[in-house]
């Protein structure tokens, strides 16, 4: 239930944001997560962000998806 | 022992059992949110998808949990409205859609989960979404974690940390550990080196309380903002946990400000005495006194098509995973 995946805040706009997750784009909440930046790569749960990746771990993780 | 469900299911699929040498054995702990909910507050959520105009909202795993008599799953079919929803805040739309009807919404898991319900209530409140309420069946990590150090009849030299509640509770929080704990990421290699750093702090000198093998994400203090706003809605209190028992402090509820959000107070929900399903080890498993092929109705009776307790049914479960990938 705690699974939690990395993506990549493409736009923000309020406490809302558009998250790509390797191509598949949702509405994120940063509700939970101030201060994000576009560009950076967070880890979203159940529509919220809860933490800021490294960017090199959540390229790894990405790429992982991609392969499945 | 593992904490996290989501780390069972990555050893079982892995086969990482197989790999470790005889000194060293793993068991899964109380880390799925479904499994350690007490049959008592599933069969109230059940009782609430009965009432008329009424929509239960959950994640995918609790629907198919089985009650003393039926599931969510069973009503569903019956004629009751339950949606698995895959954010808190899709409840808020089907509030707005439908303003006739009740959304509840059951409120299970720990610390990677209840902030995201703690944001939803707050933004209801600011929407004005009267007809939105919360089951709270929250639990916490840490108030389990030293109860079962605790306990007689636990032998747990070390724990394998679950990754994402430490993302928000943060490392600093298990400070009270007098056994080594690392908190570990999600790919074999993460738990293979956790494993080892757990190992090499066992006997050690000078140990640090915990140690933090998934550094991408969990930081000492985890994520301030997040608890900000769950302990702004939730307060601590006692919890009841299945298989475990009453540990002081380890649920959440509802603030007094709060409380028109409470599904339990608005439908005055009164939790019945249930007992736990007949020959179920889901309790010691969860203890991590015993490993789900020495229950005896694991494979048999229980299975994931026919599950008896709910350690079999949440895919999470470690029942569901000794199922699906084998004892090791």
């Amino acid at each position: 239930m705690c699974l939690a995946i990395p993506g990549k805040v493409e736009s923000i706009s309020g406490d809302s944001s558009e998250v790509n997750f390797s191509g598949l784009k949702r509405t994120v909440s940063l509700k939970l997560l101030p201060g994000v930046k576009t560009g950076d790569y967070v880890l979203v749960h159940a529509g919220f962000a809860i933490q800021t990746v490294d960017k090199h771990a959540a390229k790894k993780t990405l790429k992982l998806f991609k392969g499945l | 022992m593992e904490v996290c469900g989501t780390h069972t299911v990555a050893i079982s699929k892995n086969g990482l059992r197989s790999l470790l040498p005889p000194n060293i054995r793993l068991f899964s702990g109380p880390g799925c949110p479904v499994c350690v909910t007490p049959q008592a507050e599933i069969d109230a959520s059940i009782e609430l998808a009965k009432r008329p105009k009424t929509i239960i909202t959950t994640f995918g795993d609790m629907i198919r949990v089985p009650g003393t008599r039926t599931s969510l799953e069973k009503e569903k079919a019956e004629g009751s409205d339950v949606r698995v929803v895959y954010s808190p805040l899709d409840c808020l739309d089907i509030a707005k859609k439908e303003p006739e009807k009740e959304i509840v919404f059951i409120g299970v898991g720990f610390e990677t989960t209840s902030p995201a319900i703690a944001a939803t209530v707050l933004k209801a409140k600011e929407e004005k979404a009267h007809n939105f309420s919360v089951i709270p069946a929250f639990k916490l990590i840490p108030p389990a974690l030293q109860a079962l150090t605790g306990a007689k009849d636990v032998r747990v030299d070390g724990f394998i940390l679950p990754g994402h509640v430490s993302t928000i509770i943060g490392a600093d929080a298990y400070g009270f550990l007098e056994i080594p704990g690392v908190i570990a990421g999600f790919e074999a290699e993460d738990i293979l080196e956790a494993i080892r750093m757990i190992a090499k702090l066992i006997g050690a000198r000078n140990r640090p309380p915990v140690q933090i093998q998934y550094k991408s994400v969990v930081k000492p203090e985890g994520n301030p903002a997040a608890l900000k706003v769950l302990y702004e809605v939730f307060e601590p209190s006692d919890s009841n946990w299945r298989g475990i028992g009453t540990i002081k402090g380890s649920g959440l509820v509802f603030r007094d400000k709060y409380r028109d959000f409470d599904a339990l107070k608005k439908f005055d929900v009164k939790m019945r005495s249930a007992k736990e399903p007949a020959g179920c080890s889901c309790g010691s498993i969860l203890k991590g006194v015993k490993t789900p092929p020495e229950c005896k109705l694991f494979g048999k009776k229980c299975t994931p098509e026919y599950p008896v307790g709910p350690c079999m049914v949440s895919s999470e479960g470690a029942c569901s995973a000794y199922y699906k990938y084998g004892n090791n």
